[in-house]
């Protein structure tokens, strides 16, 4: 029988499956941070367990650690026990971990590539929902709660239930300055927050092989956002030429036994889906949100929506109430609309690819005066090499904030925040009420969408500084 | 965990759609290192105002609302952030069921592992449930016969049987997992041999 990518990750895993379907799957790999382990590894010791594969665990800290200065350590009492925590049990439970001053640190989603962790094929969990990131190696990504999280560390396995199959196509070009961001965005838009729950997606087309590994990572990404917990791409040879060699790929004869096992990874001709759409490039603009779900996303071109022209009553409310919160009136041009700061950054568009579009935007120009702009790269090394390619130099002289590494104002853990009623233009993933502060006003945008808000000051259309 | 047992309260009614984890529990109280004590920051930024004084018409502020062990909201509830910090605080508040048209998949899981019962009903019952809620009357739930009573009226809900037990029984994952202890044995031993890079390198 045909069978989807999906259907075979599956079934490779399986360790044991009841009759109703409940299944027992084996975890390959599994990324820790600070957030969401303590009271996993506090049931392990109150329960007496131990960590079964210490070596397929990788632990980083990276929701609550400063982005300014560290050599002072971290001033919040509650983040620097939590982060101290996290280095307390991984030593105790023989976890390696990438501590706040090693130059490999960074968002846990950024490092597993980067180091060659994630690895196609393979079943890689995380206590956090943005894990999805990963499938974009063709491997089964998802997010778990910190009693699964407990349970892979006791049992490198994990008790699920199928999903069904969805795949979203994506064929033909990008337009210049049109991102992958924009087309998660769109996806996001059409398909709705909840259009995902229940399947895990299959990206597929000729849009999407033609899109670098990073690219790919920024789809994957948001899928959750979409409602699917696991969204993946055949891997090809883009993927195999980026791990090789990074530090934890698999080595010498390893290597040639896991490329042959890669590259037989792929949805079978004529495996059965349960939902498909197709969306055309050319079709994909430049996008922005305008509500508080990723859902609530319009064209750079577009007006902000009339909660008066719906007839769904809960969309109607929703609409309102995001508008509200928002503090914005319905038919206003979404380019006319006024920011106060700007975020590059977060698990989304933190790598270094996201940092030279936004670059390419902001170079010889200036933030405009009345906007506070950040940078805020996705890990140590993605700002080491940023730093060599004298992009730090470029955001700097324009005006940005250049800082250290870590989710930062993505979720506002730390002390990089929205005050309230401020509008932020924000390459991360989710524009909650709340979310990056209380009362902060998120908008979500591709890099170069969020540079060219730094120089306008308002919300703007990349493709007016494209050269 | 506790076994849930047939549950007896006034439910409250959160008509919102989409509430997302970041609302039911925002990030400041993730900072913890324990799973007890978030339920007085419940819904927190729509439970108190910037002073930290309560909203006096946010309905878990409201008698006898403020002790509903029962929740029942808009679609859709639970999406966005992966963190148990939520049916944590949920449960820390007292809430042991929560009843929508629909959950994010995280969230919902999430619940069993905590003793929480999440509810599935369609839109229909939800609003006739809703309404009810304005009576303020107790309403019973009971896992066992699957039904859901409120005044003259019940309704029957499904669930996944083996959910179904975890829950009544109070039943530890972990350990049931580490029953199969021998058959993950020999999984590891078959990925020795068959993709020997997965534990080696």
């Amino acid at each position: 029988m045909s069978k989807t990518l999906y259907d075979k990750i599956w079934d490779e895993h399986l360790v044991h499956e009841q009759d109703d379907g409940t299944s027992l799957l084996y975890v390959d790999r599994h990324l820790v941070h600070e957030v969401t382990s303590p009271q996993a590894f506090e049931g392990l010791r109150n329960s007496k367990r131990q960590v079964r594969q210490p070596n397929l665990t990788l632990a980083v800290a990276d929701h609550n650690v400063p982005t300014s200065d560290r050599s002072k350590g971290i001033a919040d009492v509650e983040s620097k026990l939590q982060v101290e925590t996290l280095e307390k049990n991984c030593k105790e439970f023989g976890i390696k971990l990438f501590g706040m001053n090693d130059k490999r640190q960074g968002i846990v989603h950024i490092i597993g590539p980067e180091q060659g962790f994630t690895q196609p094929g393979s079943i890689i969990v995380c206590g956090d929902s943005h894990t999805a990131t990963h499938g974009a190696f063709g491997s089964l990504a998802f997010g778990i709660g910190t009693s699964e999280v407990e349970h892979v560390l006791a049992t490198q396995t994990l008790v699920q239930k199928k999903s069904k199959n969805f795949r979203i196509k994506v064929d033909g070009e990008l337009s210049i300055g049109v991102t992958s961001k924009d087309v998660i965005l769109q996806i996001i838009g059409k398909i709705g927050t909840a259009g995902g729950t229940g399947y895990v997606i299959e990206y597929a087309g000729s849009l999407i092989s033609s899109l670098s590994v990073e690219q790919r990572m920024t789809i994957c990404n948001m899928t959750i956002e979409g409602g699917a917990r696991a969204g993946l791409i055949e891997p090809d040879q883009k993927i195999f030429d980026y791990l090789k060699d990074r530090p934890m790929s698999p080595k010498k004869d390893n290597w040639n036994k896991a490329l042959d096992y890669w590259s037989k990874l792929k949805s079978d001709n004529g495996a059965k889906f349960d939902k498909e759409i197709t969306l055309e490039g050319k079709d994909i603009m430049p996008m922005v949100t305008w509500g508080t779900s990723p859902q609530d996303v319009i064209s750079i071109d577009e007006k902000i929506p009339n909660p008066e022209s719906e007839t769904d009553e809960d969309r109607k409310n929703s609409i309102e109430r995001s508008l509200k919160y928002m503090g914005l009136k319905p038919g206003t041009a979404i380019k006319d609309v006024k920011i106060d700061k700007v975020f590059i950054g977060s698990c989304t568009n933190g790598r270094i690819e996201d940092l030279r579009d936004a670059a390419k935007i902001i170079r010889n120009k200036k933030v405009a005066q009345h906007v506070y702009a950040m940078v805020v790269p996705g890990s140590g090394l993605v700002k080491q090499q940023a730093e060599q390619e004298g992009l730090d130099k470029v955001f700097k002289e324009s005006g940005f904030d250049w800082r250290e590494p870590g989710c930062s104002m993505c979720l506002a853990m730390n002390s990089d925040k929205l005050k309230p009623e401020e509008r932020c233009a924000s390459t991360s993933n989710r524009n909650f009420e709340g979310r990056q502060g209380r009362g902060g006003r998120t908008h979500l945008v591709s890099p170069g969408m969020a540079a060219a808000a730094a120089i306008s000051g308002s919300l703007d259309d990349v493709r007016k500084y494209q050269n | 965990m506790q076994k849930f047992k047939t549950i007896k309260s006034i439910p409250a009614y959160l008509s919102i759609v989409n509430i997302d984890t970041d609302m039911i529990i925002p990030k400041q109280f993730l900072k913890t290192i324990k799973r007890t004590g978030l339920g007085k920051n419940l819904f927190y930024e729509m439970r108190y105002n910037e002073k930290g004084n309560a909203i006096e018409d946010f309905i878990l502020n409201t008698k006898p609302f403020n002790e509903s062990k029962i929740l029942i909201a808009g679609k859709n509830f639970g999406c966005g952030s992966s963190r148990e910090h939520a049916p944590w605080a949920l449960l820390d508040f007292g809430i042991t069921c929560v009843i929508s048209s629909s959950y994010a998949d995280i969230f919902y899981n999430n619940c069993f592992k905590n003793g929480i019962l999440p509810i599935i009903l369609p839109d229909t019952k939800i609003k006739e449930l809703s309404d009810y809620s304005k009576r303020k009357e107790e309403i019973t739930v009971n896992l066992e016969e699957q039904k859901i009573t409120y005044g003259n009226n019940e309704t029957t809900f499904e669930i996944d049987q083996f959910k179904k037990k975890c829950l009544l029984e109070g039943l530890d994952d972990i350990a049931l997992s580490l029953e199969k202890n021998p058959k993950i044995t020999e999984f590891e031993k078959k990925l020795v041999t068959n993709k020997p890079w997965i534990l080696n390198d």
